[in-house]
């Protein structure tokens, strides 16, 4: 699994180094794996069981950090996302997510009644909402969102009943003319709209979604190859080393680079519910599966968004997109997740 | 619930999970196999339509040499700056700082665009045709700022027209206007075409190919690089029949004739007899070639049309004027060819003759005497043609003056030629609706009364004669190079309009008298050329009536118009051709004027050095006015002139005396010499 996910950096790296060429961008993100191998080495010695006891410790840390942010982070387009550390910026927001999968992990998995009730769900509901709802302040409703799935899988996995499910399932339905309404920011509802009917404005909110479109559709079977995307290069595809790296990496590897990076994804996903069945108790096994449930979400949405198939949202790709702070986040993640697997047989 | 059942309960939901995750990708897969493998092909245009902009690169205009491999007209580089719609993100941003870097008044940025507004958004917008190089160099510095990226700067061919020369002839160029687009499904909004002259009827094959390239732009429209490159291919070179010597020779006699203040209107035809090739070309005000190559400017453009010379008309080709005494050949040979006469016939003129009724002057007071047809044409003695012409009638001097090329157009490869008019009775019956009266012949046997001519008309008429009896068209290409390696193709020379034998004894009678006029005791005097048997005839035309002449005095120019006609040499003629200058007050001041173009022709045919521009203080111009008041009049003696090649009747002057066109009072007439 390991090898799966530094194959998938390493994919990043060269993609990134495509679509940005001679600028450093593809060295930093280099020392964001390294430093994310090191926060992965760190997660992984550490028994995950007394990191859920400090559970709360973090989770506490983390919301610190980000009200910090709301107030005193850098703003750049129009958010207020990160913390200026000299060198590099840091985005509490990332961190949040394995924070909030090891506090739901502690809270389902010591949780004695071996069912889940309603008062669960509203006490986990509650530990997710608070980071929520700082993060959309900033705003950055696409990160917020990734922690949702979060509470959903480990609620889903420690039993909570299917009746809830479509319960909030219906709620949300109801509840979306209403957030259309007030909660949706104007250019959060052009993007939804645009996703609706891109062609109609080409020019303006419809163009990125478009151009996704374009540059993956016109990789073709086997791609222009490495370098040679004209949708990338010439960036008529916005962020090309970010949000939209999958679509860039689909102009120039085509098809079957394609395939072969979703069956890396996928690889890992199902080695890390793997690791997630084989856990040695079930705070281990909603750990991995908190973690899981952001990257999974993450991951699909991102690719389904590069394909020009969902609104676009500033959602970036784990493992591949460039960003330093999501890359360490995301590798402690993953060594989390090894932590567990690793701890199987351990008491 | 047991530790197991709650783990077994995990298990199962684990494999809901992995279902998911696994249907999850494999929709993702076919999603992207759907895009990238079933509609690839319509991306992939897609993509091409992003990336690539298929420019269009102008064309150079074919190049004009004169018959020896001058270069008369080329081309130069210049740089246009245009708007670019589809990468317009704010267009009225854009013409505010475009004209704000470029110095150009918004208003007038404003209107072109909206012009252009329907066009298809690929389809540039030009702005400046010429742009200069500082404005050129602000726009690139912005452009780099990315503050223009809808504004492209091209480096375009630009036609270049060397010297200032027989501008109406090679006319001018410009963009094709709307109507033109409309009409010809060959243009396209934005091309070059010639407007005028030369340029507009060979335009097919001046213009040449336009090429194309393909450049691959990024998203900010900014070239990266070229992937295609179609070559623009040169339009045919042309090969005039004009001698660039020749041409020279006639605009420095022009000019001097200008700066000596006489007149600076008139034209000039030159012709090789033997085909028709036009030697020299040109017609006077002239204008500037060169301001409509780049796009002509409001101001210019405006003056051009408003000035009352009307620089734009092209004398040479649309210009009608009373030929006077030239005419009187024509009237001579069409008495001897239709045996009314025959070259001993003699007239007495004792300075004038009555017929029905009206008592005609002759330009000379006290008379010529006894003259035959060779006198007659020498002396310019006009008794002898009213006589002639009485007994010819107008329809006889009309089916000859035709035959020798007045009155028709003549054929020459030159847009909107006019005809000139040589009356007849049947022309008379119907435009006027009258009978022709037989006094109305006799103002016609000295040019005058109705009849009225183009320049380049009567250049042919010389021709004519010259050759004895083809009349020949006047043409100005002699071969055209396709570019394509083949060298020179000869234009074959277009077939004469009519042709007729003159009886060789007759057409001597005339030749002798025209060279009388220049090298015996004749008015042309200033045209001879020492060794060379010119022939020609001077003639000198009144522009309004003696009785118009008092109510319009002082507001327009009344000043006679003054013409030599000439062929040389005598017995084989190899040059034929007309000098014209309007108000140039006598026929003897465009005697002068020939003089240099037929000095420098023979110069150079024989090889000599060609002589130096004319000064104007060396031009033996004539300024006395011959005609100042209505009705007759007595003149001083003639000034003093210098003895060499000045004959007595060369200063004499000639008197406009008689005013006779009762049904139109503001025909021409008058006496010429």
């Amino acid at each position: 699994m390991l090898g799966a996910v530094l194959a998938l950096c390493l994919i990043g790296v060269v993609q990134i180094y495509s679509a940005t060429g001679a600028s450093s961008l593809y060295v930093t993100q280099m020392y964001g794996i390294a430093l994310g191998l090191v926060a992965l080495l760190i997660c992984l010695t550490i028994d995950y069981r007394s990191l859920a006891d400090k559970s709360h410790f973090i989770y506490l840390g983390v919301l610190a950090l980000l009200v910090f942010v709301l107030f005193f982070g850098v703003v750049r387009g129009g958010s207020r996302r990160w913390i200026d550390l000299g060198p590099l910026n840091l985005q509490p927001s990332e961190f949040a997510k394995a924070a909030v999968a090891l506090v739901l992990a502690k809270y389902f998995g010591e949780n004695r009644r071996g069912a889940v009730v309603p008062s669960d769900l509203i006490i986990a509901g509650a530990m997710v909402f608070v980071p929520f709802l700082v993060i959309y302040q900033q705003p950055d409703l696409g990160t917020a969102a990734t922690l949702l799935p979060i509470l959903f899988i480990v609620a889903f996995a420690a039993g909570m009943p299917m009746r809830v499910f479509g319960i909030i399932a219906l709620a949300g339905l109801l509840a979306a003319p209403i957030a259309w309404k007030f909660a949706l920011k104007d250019y959060q509802k052009e993007r939804v709209s645009t996703f609706l009917d891109p062609e109609a404005d080409a020019r303006g909110a419809g163009y990125q979604q478009l151009q996704a479109r374009i540059t993956t559709g016109s990789g073709g079977p086997w791609g222009k190859g490495f370098r040679q995307g004209t949708q990338g290069q010439l960036r008529f595809l916005p962020v090309a080393h970010n949000d939209f790296i999958f679509s860039a990496f689909a102009e120039e590897h085509g098809f079957a680079g394609v395939f072969a990076a979703l069956g890396l994804y996928a690889f890992v996903i199902l080695r890390a519910v793997e690791a997630a069945r084989l856990a040695k108790d079930r705070l281990g096994a909603y750990l991995v599966l908190g973690v899981l449930a952001s990257f999974t979400f993450q991951v699909l949405y991102n690719i389904t968004m590069s394909a020009g198939l969902a609104p676009v949202k500033g959602l970036t790709l784990p493992l591949m997109s460039y960003g330093g702070s999501s890359m360490i986040a995301t590798l402690a993640g993953f060594g989390l997740i090894l932590n567990v697997r690793m701890r199987r047989f351990t008491n | 619930m047991s530790t197991g059942e709650n783990r077994r309960r995990i298990g199962e939901r684990l494999v809901v999970l992995q279902v998911a995750v696994v249907v999850a990708f494999a929709a993702l897969g076919v999603c992207f196999w759907v895009l990238q493998i079933a509609q690839h092909d319509k991306y992939e245009e897609m993509a091409a339509n992003n990336h690539q902009r298929t420019l269009a690169l102008r064309a150079p205009r074919g190049i004009l040499f004169d018959r020896n491999g001058k270069i008369l007209v080329e081309n130069r580089h210049s740089f246009t700056i245009s708007i670019l719609r589809e990468h317009s993100k704010d267009l009225d941003q854009t013409a505010r700082l475009l004209a704000r870097v470029a110095g150009l008044d918004l208003k007038q940025v404003q209107d072109i665009i909206e012009r252009h507004r329907g066009e298809p958004s690929y389809r540039p917008i030009l702005v400046v045709e010429d742009a200069t190089l500082a404005q050129v160099a602000a726009i690139t510095a912005r452009r780099l700022d990315f503050e223009l990226p809808d504004v492209r700067v091209e480096e375009v061919p630009t036609r270049k027209y060397p010297e200032s020369l027989a501008a109406h002839m090679f006319g001018y160029v410009g963009q094709v206007t709307d109507a033109q687009v409309a009409s010809d499904p060959g243009f396209k909004s934005g091309d070059i075409a010639g407007q005028s002259g030369l340029e507009k009827i060979y335009n097919a094959d001046l213009k040449g190919a336009d090429g194309a390239r393909v450049v691959v732009v990024n998203s900010l429209g900014r070239e990266m690089s070229v992937l295609q490159e179609e070559k623009p291919t040169e339009g045919k070179r042309l090969q005039l029949t004009i001698d660039y010597d020749v041409q020279r020779a006639t605009e420095e006699a022009f000019n001097a004739v200008s700066m000596a203040g006489l007149t600076n209107a008139g034209a000039a035809v030159v012709l090789d007899p033997r085909t028709g090739e036009v030697l020299a070309f040109t017609s006077r005000p002239t204008y500037d070639p060169n301001a409509f190559a780049a796009g002509i400017d409001r101001g210019t453009w405006a003056s051009l049309n408003t000035d009352e010379q009307r620089p734009l008309n092209n004398r040479a080709t649309q210009g009608r004027y009373s030929p006077g005494s030239t005419f009187k050949m024509a009237v001579g040979l069409a008495a001897l060819e239709e045996d009314v006469v025959d070259p001993n016939f003699h007239v007495h003129c004792g300075g004038g003759a009555n017929f029905y009724g009206r008592y005609f002057k002759c330009w000379k007071k006290g008379g010529h005497g006894s003259v035959d047809l060779k006198t007659a044409i020498a002396q310019s003695c006009d008794v002898y043609f009213y006589t002639v012409a009485n007994m010819l009638g107008v329809d006889r001097i009309n089916k000859w003056a035709t035959l020798l090329g007045l009155g028709v157009k003549s054929g020459i490869d030159l847009p909107n030629e006019v005809t000139g008019l040589v009356p007849s009775t049947k022309w008379k019956l119907e435009t006027r609706r009258e009978k022709w009266y037989a006094g109305e012949t006799i103002s016609v046997g000295i040019g005058q009364g109705a009849v009225s001519v183009t320049p380049v008309s009567m250049a042919v008429y010389m021709a004519t004669i010259a050759n004895g009896g083809t009349r020949v068209t006047p043409h100005l290409v002699k071969a055209m190079d396709d570019g394509t390696g083949k060298g020179w193709t000869p234009i074959p020379t277009p077939p004469a309009q009519s042709k007729f034998d003159i009886t060789q004894e007759k057409l001597q009678a005339i030749r002798d008298g025209m060279w009388m006029v220049v090298n015996g005791s004749g008015t042309g005097g200033r045209a001879r050329v020492a060794g060379k048997d010119i022939a020609g005839k001077t003639g000198t035309a009144q522009v309004i009536s003696n009785q118009g002449r008092a109510a319009a005095r002082g507001k327009r120019d009344l000043r006679d118009n003054g013409w030599f006609s000439f062929f040389a040499p005598r017995d084989n003629p190899t040059i034929a051709g007309i000098v014209f200058l309007e108000h140039g007050m006598h026929g003897p001041n465009a005697a002068q004027v020939a003089h240099h173009i037929l000095d420098t022709y023979f110069a150079k045919l024989d090889g000599r050095p060609l002589p130096a521009a004319p000064k104007p203080e060396e031009m033996r111009l004539d300024f006395s006015d011959s005609a100042g008041d209505s009705g007759p009049r007595e003149y001083p003696d003639p000034p003093a002139m210098p003895a060499d090649d000045q004959g007595p009747a060369e200063v004499q002057r000639e008197i406009a005396l008689l005013d006779r066109r009762p049904a139109d009072g503001s025909a021409v007439t008058g006496v010429a010499r």
